[in-house]
């Protein structure tokens, strides 16, 4: 099992205390994780990402477990090319980050480059939130990722697998039956952010939805990395033995 | 999974921030919720849980402005639970302290019957004057007071007149001999505020309970307080609660000071808690 909601990198509202590849490298052995689809932070934050790629596969270079998920932005010029340069460089993934550019749920360019990680063989990632709500910075207004966003994406989607990371109940449901059978195939959520007991979100939304519509999350190192190790260890009983969708086959 | 090792380790464990539901409120599913808290407790472990109703639950008046009525009726429901798991819940009574003669009488015949807690919402700021008489209450009958607070509030939040860190210190400083739980550090809002504001404040202890776990939180808490004003809880997320035990096992903590958190600062200022079997 891997890590697909993990980073590496500073965060610019509050400090971080342990944001470096090789502590990230040592929590995923202790949580007993394969290994990670990594973002770096700070590229969420920046007009122009490319620099913070680099500095991704330089700094994930040493460490064969954590897998650079870098970060393209499809408003910016000639982002194909950034796009093909990522592949090349083994990336499994591809960070995108709608909010913190601007860009509504209809903006075109997403879908665009939905298609083409979906030709390329790479999985789509959001992040719905980085911080709760009700501490954000007064500088952070982005707001979360909408579940309008991630529907205008996945609709008519029939190649790209689709991860979206640190989602809550509500927006998971409202896309998840805001789409057709064929097209919820595509998209899958991370665990990291849905409720364990009394309200017993997670068991819910594994037997609604199936537990093949998840995968692993931590949101390290925002987030406690223990957090959907604990909310798993709380399933029901008849729960206990799911099975998450394992990214590492893809 | 019954006689499985508890999740959290061996040893004792105290919740000093659940909350129970009952037939009539404002959740329908409120039977799965406390079998739900029951269950994921014994997963855990937790030797006890320390709860309190507020009022109806919205149903009949909102949950942070309970009405008299709605106190009664969410205390009456508390109390039928105690009494029917006299081996793993004790309970606050929660007031509204708008009704100031109502409060202290309910916390009197309340505690006749058993709390052993007080439990302040959002009814009112915690440093308006209307709360010392119920503080003074709380002081004389050794009756720590559970008070819910938004880390930082910069501003009004709907449906309560929240509280901060600053707030809560402004009562503890009026009242050293009442001890304060300051509620949910993970519970919304900026939580290094709170650690500022009420770090120099002896008998205000901090709650870790609340969904939210970010990395450096319980690092943070330690490092302002120390381990004797830390109280491990939960509140409505069972699983970042166990989050936070796992991690606080490596952050520092020698093993005497995680039995605080765990169990013995929640047994030394419930006056009323019997220490739990080892």
């Amino acid at each position: 099992m891997i890590d697909t909601n993990a980073y590496i990198g500073g965060y610019p509202f509050r400090h971080i205390p342990h944001p470096e590849p090789a502590m990230l490298a040592r929590v995923l052995e202790r949580e007993g994780l394969d290994g990670a689809w990594v973002g770096h932070l700070p590229s969420a934050f920046y007009r122009d990402p490319a620099p913070g790629n680099d500095e991704l596969f330089a700094a994930l270079a040493p460490h064969p477990t954590l897998r650079p998920a870098p970060c393209i932005r499809p408003d910016w010029p000639d982002w194909q090319r950034t796009l093909a340069s990522a592949i090349d460089r083994g990336a499994p993934a591809i960070r995108v980050y709608p909010p913190q550019w601007g860009l509504g749920a209809d903006d075109a360019s997403m879908r665009s480059l939905c298609s083409a990680c979906g030709e390329a063989g790479v999985t789509l990632v959001f992040t719905a939130r980085f911080e709760d709500l009700r501490q954000r910075h007064g500088m952070d207004q982005a707001g979360d990722l909408s579940a309008a966003a991630v529907r205008a994406v996945a609709r008519g989607n029939d190649r790209t697998r689709i991860v979206v990371c640190s989602a809550g109940r509500g927006t998971i449901e409202e896309v998840h039956w805001g789409l057709t059978p064929a097209e919820r195939d595509f998209v899958f959520w991370d665990i990291s952010w849905i409720w364990g007991p009394p309200e017993d979100e997670l068991a819910l939304l594994l037997r609604t939805m199936g537990a093949d519509r998840f995968v692993y999350g931590t949101a390290w190192p925002l987030r406690l990395a223990q957090t959907p190790r604990a909310n798993l260890a709380l399933l029901p009983d008849e729960l206990k033995n799911v099975k998450l969708a394992d990214p590492s086959s893809w | 999974m019954a006689g499985s090792a508890p999740l959290a380790g061996p040893g004792p464990l105290i919740d000093v921030h659940a909350h129970f539901f009952f037939e009539g409120c404002g959740r329908t599913e409120w039977d799965a919720l406390n079998k739900a808290r029951f269950r994921a407790g014994e997963r855990i472990g937790i030797s006890i849980h320390v709860a309190s109703i507020l009022g109806s639950w919205g149903r009949f008046s909102p949950t942070y402005f309970a009405s008299p009525a709605d106190t009664t009726r969410g205390n009456d429901a508390m109390q039928a639970i105690a009494e029917q798991h006299p081996d793993r819940v004790r309970w606050y009574v929660a007031v509204n302290p708008n009704d100031t003669a109502f409060a202290l009488e309910e916390i009197d015949r309340r505690v006749a019957a058993g709390a052993i807690g007080v439990k302040l919402a959002a009814a009112r700021r915690a440093d308006d004057t209307l709360l010392d008489p119920i503080a003074e209450r709380a002081a004389e009958g050794g009756l720590p007071i559970l008070h819910h607070i938004w880390q930082h509030r910069r501003r009004h939040w709907p449906g309560q007149d929240a509280s901060d860190g600053a707030d809560l210190a402004r009562l503890a400083v009026r009242h050293p001999k009442a001890s304060f739980i300051l509620a949910h550090i993970g519970g919304g809002g900026d939580y290094r505020h709170t650690f500022a504001a009420v770090r120099d404040i002896p008998n205000l202890y901090l709650d870790l309970s609340g969904s939210g776990v970010d990395r450096g939180m319980l690092d943070d808490a330690y490092a302002a307080v120390g381990a004797k004003r830390l109280l491990w809880g939960a509140d409505i997320t069972l699983c970042t609660g166990l989050a936070k035990l796992w991690a606080l096992e490596l952050i520092g903590l020698t093993t005497e000071e995680l039995e605080d958190v765990r169990w013995g600062n929640a047994a030394r200022i419930f006056r009323r808690i019997p220490t739990p079997d080892r």
